[in-house]
């Protein structure tokens, strides 16, 4: 009996050994895992760090016959689309987390919430074949001809909307990238704001508080760092984007001084260049040392989304 | 309200007050109004354009839609090719790719509810999981073309789905973690009271109550990685040729759109757009089926 007792608990013991030491190990491979694609990552970038050194990330050239690479310019346009990206997405996406969480009727809550949430789950290159089929048009022939007319003339910020109205550009990869990232935002604030707890909300309508009111006294004080992360994950969602903005950027490798003006991302000139660069040639090397900027640049702003949302909200 | 301003109408100043009130609170609920109304256009925004995105799929795609989509593989322009390849290669990498996440994702989502709580290893497994999850994907497309591309000799299938299942893992991990850590503490210590080991306790009880989460993520990770391009592209690369090998570039929808929309011939612009759709509606039609599981469970 005792000796039975001790075997079932011997067996017990290994098999919870086995199995505890199972996921430990799938933990730490998560970890491992992320410093394998950053160390894979600098090392395939070496080459073009060695031989261009700081110079890298200051030079605008990618002159694949000379072999001379930069990354100002891809870093340049990564970070101008997604910031434009944030700027028209942002009041949209809090629109809609205000409605879904201050004004629409019980019953249609959940079905709107879903289709916003649909717009997650909808594949980047369809966003892209969408963009330069519908969009692009719509820019080139309606929208940019207006701009350049009316805004364009303006002193100051004129220069900005000038250029030929090819439809693609800077500010067209800009607004796709907005559409993308608006339901990752909007999802995100709707569930901060529904962690407000509603005695708040309740004592400032007893107060005679509008609807307005207490949203911007109430929800968004009690909320503000957990709404900064969630704007920070649109970043951080932006700036990899790669199918999408290839379609709609016009893929130049020149710094638009223009919002209707050409350009390129990391994501989008490797996706593109990436193709026709040989294996161990210094080409390669430079477009994985663009992977590596990238990822750092997307890790920093990750990590602060994280920190930031990780107190109101599981995310 | 009159009587309380006729009550007070031999008070000049209180009159004044009050209408000063009224037009402030006129004010007040009219910027109220105005945001709202803002708030409505801007949720109308946001559905018009899913809408917008769905009817340009179907007016585009729909009348494209034919037998031969299904059953001929890729040709060249003007020879009435399908998309079968290409859709065998979908199945097969988002299939493999997820066989192969899953299992991980599950052991660190278990590994972070019920071993990890607080711990400091858990915090960091659980932090670089969650960075995982929005990092850039053509980034992991690339670390896979270093990892096994580069030195196995050539653009191969089996790449191409070890890279889904690096976008798999964390979704999975997510999902997990949180449906596990909703399971009562009653019901463990039921099976813990039962003298059940703590490994059976999670494998036969919470795994159980916790499945219809656990099925969502899944879902959820199948719908993700079967619209990814941009890791196929440094990795499984696309085949234009029928092929099953792993061993071997092979064709992926989503990829296939990539070249074919890209291209100059009617009909191969024509053949994306039936794959646009069919990945689209797939995709969607998988995300809804996850909430409606998911619903269930509860």
């Amino acid at each position: 009996m005792q000796q039975a007792r001790r075997t079932a608990s011997r067996g017990a013991n290994l098999g919870d050994f086995v199995f505890a030491s199972l996921t430990r190990i799938a933990g730490v491979f998560v970890l491992v895992l992320l410093g394998a694609i950053i160390v894979t990552l600098f090392i395939g970038g070496l080459p073009a760090f060695e031989k261009f050194g700081v110079g890298f990330l200051t030079s605008t050239d990618w002159d694949p016959v000379q072999e001379v690479y930069g990354a100002a310019v891809p870093v340049f346009g990564t970070v101008v689309t997604a910031v434009l990206a944030l700027i028209v997405s942002v009041p949209l996406a809090f629109g809609i987390a205000f409605y879904l969480t201050e004004l629409a009727p019980q019953w249609l809550r959940r079905p709107v919430g879903t289709a916003i949430e649909l717009l997650a789950a909808v594949p980047s290159i369809i966003y892209g074949m969408w963009g330069f089929f519908v969009i692009v048009p719509i820019m080139a022939q309606y929208i940019q001809p207006a701009v350049i007319d009316s805004v364009g003339e303006l002193p100051l910020i004129g220069p900005l909307f000038g250029g030929p109205a090819f439809g693609t550009g800077i500010l067209t990869a800009a607004l796709i990238l907005a559409v993308m990232i608006i339901p990752f935002i909007a999802a995100t604030m709707r569930d901060v704001f529904l962690t407000v707890p509603p005695v708040f909300k309740e004592s400032a309508y007893g107060l005679g508080c509008t609807t307005w009111e207490v949203m911007r006294s109430i929800v968004i004080p009690y909320t503000r760092t957990s709404v900064v992360g969630g704007i920070m994950l649109g970043l951080g969602r932006a700036l990899g984007e790669t199918m999408a903005v290839t379609f709609v950027i016009g893929n130049t490798n020149r710094i638009a001084t223009t919002l209707f003006g050409p350009g390129n991302t990391i994501a989008s000139l490797v996706a593109l260049e990436f193709p026709e660069s040989q294996s161990g040639s210094l080409k390669l090397s430079a477009l994985l040392a663009l992977g590596f900027i990238l990822f750092v640049i997307s890790f920093i702003v990750l990590a602060i989304s994280r920190v930031l949302l990780r107190p109101r909200l599981k995310v | 309200m009159s009587a309380t301003l006729s009550s007070h109408s031999t008070l000049p100043g209180a009159i004044k007050n009050l209408n000063v009130a009224k037009a402030l609170g006129r004010r007040r609920s009219r910027a109220s109004t105005v945001v709202k109304a803002l708030c409505v256009l801007a949720t109308l925004i946001g559905l018009a354009l899913l809408a917008s995105i769905l009817l340009t799929l179907i007016v585009r795609g729909f009348g494209g839609i034919g037998l031969g989509v299904f059953t001929e593989v890729t040709k060249p322009p003007g020879s009435n090719g399908g998309l079968l390849n290409a859709i065998v290669g979908s199945l097969i990498q988002t299939v493999i790719g997820v066989a192969i996440g899953t299992p991980v994702g599950l052991l660190v989502g278990t590994y972070l509810a019920e071993y990890a709580r607080g711990s400091t290893l858990g915090n960091a497994v659980r932090f670089v999981s969650d960075v995982l999850l929005s990092a850039p994907s053509i980034l992991i497309g690339l670390f896979i073309y270093q990892l096994v591309v580069a030195p196995f000799g050539g653009f191969s299938g089996i790449a191409g789905c070890i890279a889904l299942a690096v976008i798999v893992i964390p979704i999975v991990v997510r999902t997990t973690e949180d449906m596990l850590s909703l399971i009562p503490v009653a019901m463990r210590e039921a099976a813990m009271a039962l003298g059940a080991p703590k490994w059976k306790m999670i494998v036969q009880v919470c795994y159980r109550a916790a499945k219809d989460g656990i099925v969502t993520g899944v879902l959820l990770a199948v719908a993700r990685v079967a619209g990814e391009t941009a890791p196929l592209l440094f990795t499984s690369l696309g085949n234009l040729n029928w092929s099953l090998s792993l061993t071997k570039p092979m064709a992926s929808l989503p990829v296939t759109i990539y070249q074919y929309a890209g291209s100059a011939f009617d009909d191969w612009v024509q053949l994306a757009w039936v794959g646009a759709l069919l990945i689209t509606f797939g995709v969607l039609a998988i995300n809804i089926l996850a909430r409606v599981v998911l619903r269930g469970g509860k």
